[in-house]
């Protein structure tokens, strides 16, 4: 089975590299764009019957810092 | 007075960090991540700077998960030294050791200079022997330096007296201008700046000496 665990910086978390990302759009001359939130996405490759407690357990020990990043799951 | 300098593959401030001690009066080991014991008898533990596991993940993600760092965390809960520079101010608040995060520099970019640190409390055992508000040039060498906590606990850092040093112009965008912070019983602090890199006359500068001599005195009297 493969899950998704995508992480971002909380809402509130200054992204300065997502707000240079957004600066860079606007130079290329792509306006509205209000906000630009850069994450990362983990895909993982686990054993059949792992339970998305489990993965929970990963992502609040080690995948996301729950300090300044908050963390979703999708199982595929 | 037993120091132990911790070496990830990737640190590369040890042996400023293990001379700087030295110098102080300490017997210095170093400590390779993969030892699930430190040294019998060591007081102080020191987290270098450099780039631990390459970044991977986090700054400092991947070494708080290392099997030294499970005795670090114990040494700690006996009420241990531990101090952390730079990628070791990262690993110990990713370790949970310290509160906040380090965040991106505010400016995207990697910063080596030395900066102008106020000294924010002088009761610390790595702070002792510097006057309240004395300021002095320590370099910084980061990318991800970036203090980050929410309010309450920059509120209670700061009721507390927990903040060790503020930059008096600030580089990276910590919030509140903090640059070091300690433990709640003081033995544990946290710092971005390097003293390790201003501590002997060949360095052309030594205000960062009188953070190991504090520490040393610290320990010994303790």
């Amino acid at each position: 089975m493969k899950a998704r665990v995508f992480v971002m910086l909380k809402n509130g978390v200054l992204d300065p590299q997502g707000a240079a990302v957004q600066h860079a759009l606007g130079a290329l001359g792509f306006d509205g764009v209000n906000e630009v939130r850069q994450g990362k996405v983990i895909e993982l490759d686990l054993a059949d019957g792992t339970t998305e407690a489990t993965i929970n357990e990963m992502c609040e020990k080690l995948l996301a810092n729950t300090v300044i990043e908050s963390y979703r799951v999708e199982l595929l | 007075m037993k120091a132990a300098v911790l070496q990830f593959p990737g640190s590369n401030c040890d042996r400023d960090m293990y001379m700087a001690l030295k110098n102080a009066g300490a017997d210095v080991t170093m400590v390779w991540h993969k030892e699930a014991d430190l040294p019998a008898g060591v007081d102080v533990i020191g987290v270098p700077g450099g780039f631990s596991y390459g970044d991977y993940l986090r700054c400092g993600a991947i070494a708080a998960n290392s099997p030294i760092t499970k005795a670090l965390k114990a040494h700690v809960e006996r009420g241990g030294y531990a101090f952390g520079i730079c990628n070791g101010f990262q690993v110990l608040t990713e370790a949970r050791l310290l509160p906040g995060a380090l965040l991106r520099n505010a400016g995207l970019k990697y910063i080596c200079r030395t900066v102008d640190l106020s000294v924010e409390t002088t009761d610390s055992p790595y702070t002792s022997a510097y006057t309240q508000g004395q300021h002095i040039g320590i370099p910084i060498a980061h990318h991800d330096g970036n203090f980050t906590a929410d309010e309450d606990t920059l509120d209670m850092l700061e009721g507390e007296g927990r903040v060790a040093f503020r930059y008096v112009n600030n580089p990276n965008g910590s919030k509140r201008d903090i640059a070091g912070i300690v433990s709640e019983n003081r033995r544990v602090l946290g710092m971005m700046p390097h003293p390790e890199r201003a501590a002997e006359p060949a360095h052309g500068n030594e205000d960062g000496k009188h953070f190991f001599t504090s520490l040393i005195d610290a320990v010994v009297s303790a």
